[in-house]
């Protein structure tokens, strides 16, 4: 599904420029369910949006679902993102001035679905999420946990291949990252491509693999059966 | 581009400034507003003054004798002269491009003495000597009996064609005027007819006010020898009158030992040459609304263009999740521009009604106040065409879309990674 090598991102600013990534190779299947962990400011967020074609990357190459990513104008990233890619974010990014239903039915708008259908559309998923009686509050009438799975469902309603989270519990207390995390699981059991960005261990914890960067590269990439030793170690650090 | 999401995205996006919204789309508003008052105006002035010259025949010169101001062939300076008959079949004579040529004397009307007298009623009104033909000039509406005809000159008959406020102040109002006599001036006339003026152009007195005789009848009665006070001529089709007017002046003048070069002796009007400026004045006003219109409204357009600059800043985040979840830039740019062009024709569409409302208004006060017979207001039927209404649309509609460029353009430059990036 996705396939990364030798990929290199520099931040310029001004004179300085920042190596944040420095030379990655990465390959995720489809149907996996990872985590990509890492301390502040070690370029987990910026892999993130190059996976979802938020940014562009300075060498190397960057597959999805077959197809090279790279140079792609405005139009044709949209319209890739649109199709292949649902996003969550940790500050949710819900619109404010529309209800819950009209946020959730936004990325049929861009693919020209009719109002009706994709109001319609958009109700099934809250209702799957548990969120038809909120359908028609606006997000300022939602907590936090609510709106998180008002973006979750925005993100699944294209049906997408990939769902790509940057710290999507970061700001939910705990009870309420379990829940969406529990979601996410299941989203994953229907057979897509779940990639999260946390610096959560109990939250990386419950995904099937863990990439660990450092320094601009992985460290480590812990697979599912080694999960159990990951959880142990965890513990005693 | 109908889709109601759309809309509601706009109403959103405008309602969440209302303040500022409401005033960039006042200053819009206000543009459009000023612009077809003004040519509103504009054109309600012009009706005003044309129709009441109108049907005054465009092509005409009128010719008065005033004092020399040259010494010539042994007079002095500042001697009186006057025009008469003979010149009248002399002018025909030998200058063919005339068509129509009358003469037109005045008695004096002394203050406020009366010189019009009906049994016990009376009044003080202009008297003219008149031809037949001068109504071919200077058009007049008969509302009962008759012009003065050639029988008239003729036979030097005492009849009399009045005015309507002669009639009005000398007769009942049921009465009819036709074969009662009027004292004028110490002689008695009949009337034979009550005519009402169709133009503004008033000579030597309103016509409603004025009592008509034949003007061979007037000579004779008040010893006026065979002097002519003033002069009508109109120019044959296609022939311009000033052709005609300089012919006359040169003809007279050595007709009347005046020197060629005096300026002053024969005054003259010439109706064509007036028209033109007054055509000319109409045109200056028109090109200073639209001037002065444009500005306004030009002004209102940049502030639409602001006011969608700031919107766009303070919409980053929105715009920049937009596109993450698959907005295109073309449906970033087209909400943006159909946001700037709702605002700027809808304000402009308001400000067009009102407007024209406005206009409207004024047109119905002007028509349902009472006006005295005869008299037209200078100021008619403001009004605005069609045309002018459907280009100043269009051009809202345009300006609209250029006040939405450059921040349509502003918002697809910032990039959807730098517009979700938390700070
Ligand atoms: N747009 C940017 N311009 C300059 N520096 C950036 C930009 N985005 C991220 N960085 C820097 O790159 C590094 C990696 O950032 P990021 O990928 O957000 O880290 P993480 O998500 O792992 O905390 C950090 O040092 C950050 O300050
Ligand atoms: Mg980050």
């Amino acid at each position: 599904m996705i396939q990364i090598s030798n990929l290199h991102k520099s931040y310029v600013m001004g004179n300085n420029s920042l190596h944040v990534l420095k030379g990655m190779d990465l390959q995720i299947e489809e149907g996996e369910f990872v985590s990509i962990m890492g301390s502040s400011g070690s370029g987990k967020s910026t892999l993130l949006n190059i996976l979802g074609i938020l940014d562009d990357y300075d060498q190397g190459t960057y597959y999805l679902g077959g197809k090279l990513i790279q140079g792609l104008n405005e139009t044709r990233a949209a319209m890739t993102r649109n199709e292949m890619i649902g996003f969550i974010f940790q500050s949710f990014n819900l619109i404010s001035f529309k209800n819950a239903a009209e946020n959730v039915a936004l990325p049929l708008y861009y693919q020209k679905v009719s109002r009706k259908k994709r109001n319609l559309i958009a109700l099934e998923y809250l209702d799957r999420l548990g969120l038809k009686e909120w359908a028609h509050h606006l997000p300022s009438e939602l907590s936090g946990g609510q709106k998180q799975r008002v973006a979750i469902a925005r993100a699944l309603i294209s049906q997408p291949k990939i769902i790509l989270a940057d710290e999507p519990t970061g700001a939910l207390d705990s009870t309420t990252s379990f829940e969406v995390m529990d979601i996410l699981k299941e989203i994953n059991d229907q057979g897509k491509t779940v990639i999260i960005v946390t610096h959560e261990h109990d939250i990386a914890a419950m995904t099937k693999k863990i990439i660990r960067l450092k320094d601009g590269v992985i460290e480590e990439v812990i697979k599912n059966g080694e999960l159990q030793l990951f959880k142990d170690r965890v513990r005693t650090e | 581009m109908f889709d109601i999401d759309r809309w509601n995205e706009i109403w959103n996006a405008l309602a969440k400034n209302k303040v500022r919204s409401l005033l960039t789309a006042f200053g819009v508003f206000w543009g459009i507003f000023m612009l077809i008052v003004m040519a509103g105006s504009g054109k309600g002035l012009q009706n005003g003054v044309s129709e009441g010259i109108a049907k005054f025949a465009a092509n005409s010169a009128f010719f008065w004798a005033e004092q020399t101001s040259e010494p010539f062939k042994g007079f002095k300076r500042g001697r009186y002269w006057h025009m008469d008959s003979e010149d009248l079949q002399f002018l025909k004579d030998k200058v063919p491009e005339i068509e129509y040529i009358t003469p037109k004397n005045f008695t004096g009307r002394f203050g406020n003495s009366s010189n019009v007298i009906r049994g016990k009623k009376n009044g003080s009104f202009n008297v003219k000597g008149d031809y037949p033909d001068y109504i071919k000039i200077d058009p007049v509406t008969i509302l009962k009996g008759r012009w003065i005809n050639d029988l008239d000159i003729r036979d030097k008959r005492k009849v009399c064609v009045i005015g309507e406020k002669v009639f009005e102040s000398l007769f009942d109002p049921k009465e009819n005027p036709l074969g009662q006599y009027l004292k004028i001036s110490g002689v008695y006339y009949q009337v034979v007819g009550l005519i009402r003026a169709e133009t503004q152009i008033n000579i030597n007195g309103r016509t409603e006010e004025s009592v008509s005789l034949p003007f061979t009848t007037m000579l004779q009665t008040y010893n006026m020898g065979n002097q002519v006070h003033f002069l009508a001529i109109t120019a044959k089709q296609g022939i311009p009158v000033s052709v005609v007017e300089d012919k006359v002046k040169e003809l007279i003048k050595k007709k009347h030992s005046i020197a060629p070069t005096d300026v002053q002796a024969l005054n003259s009007v010439n109706i064509e040459k007036e028209f033109k400026q007054m055509s000319g004045l109409f045109l200056g006003i028109q090109i200073l609304t639209w001037i002065v219109g444009i500005g306004t409204l030009m002004a209102g357009v940049i502030g639409v263009s602001n006011i969608m600059l700031v919107i766009i800043k303070e919409r980053t985040k929105e715009i920049g999740v937009q596109r993450a979840i698959g907005a295109t830039p073309r449906v970033i740019i087209g909400q943006i521009m159909l946001e700037s062009v709702v605002l700027t024709t809808v304000a402009g569409y308001i400000g067009l009604s009102l407007g024209v409302g406005l206009l409207e208004l004024v047109n119905r006060i002007i028509e349902s106040s009472p006006q005295p017979p005869g008299e037209r207001a200078f100021f008619t039927h403001p009004e605005i065409s069609l045309t002018v209404a459907l280009s100043a649309l269009a051009v809202l509609i345009v300006a609209g879309l250029f006040a939405g460029m450059i921040p349509a353009s502003r918002a697809i430059q910032i990039k959807p990674i730098d517009a979700l990036r938390e700070e």
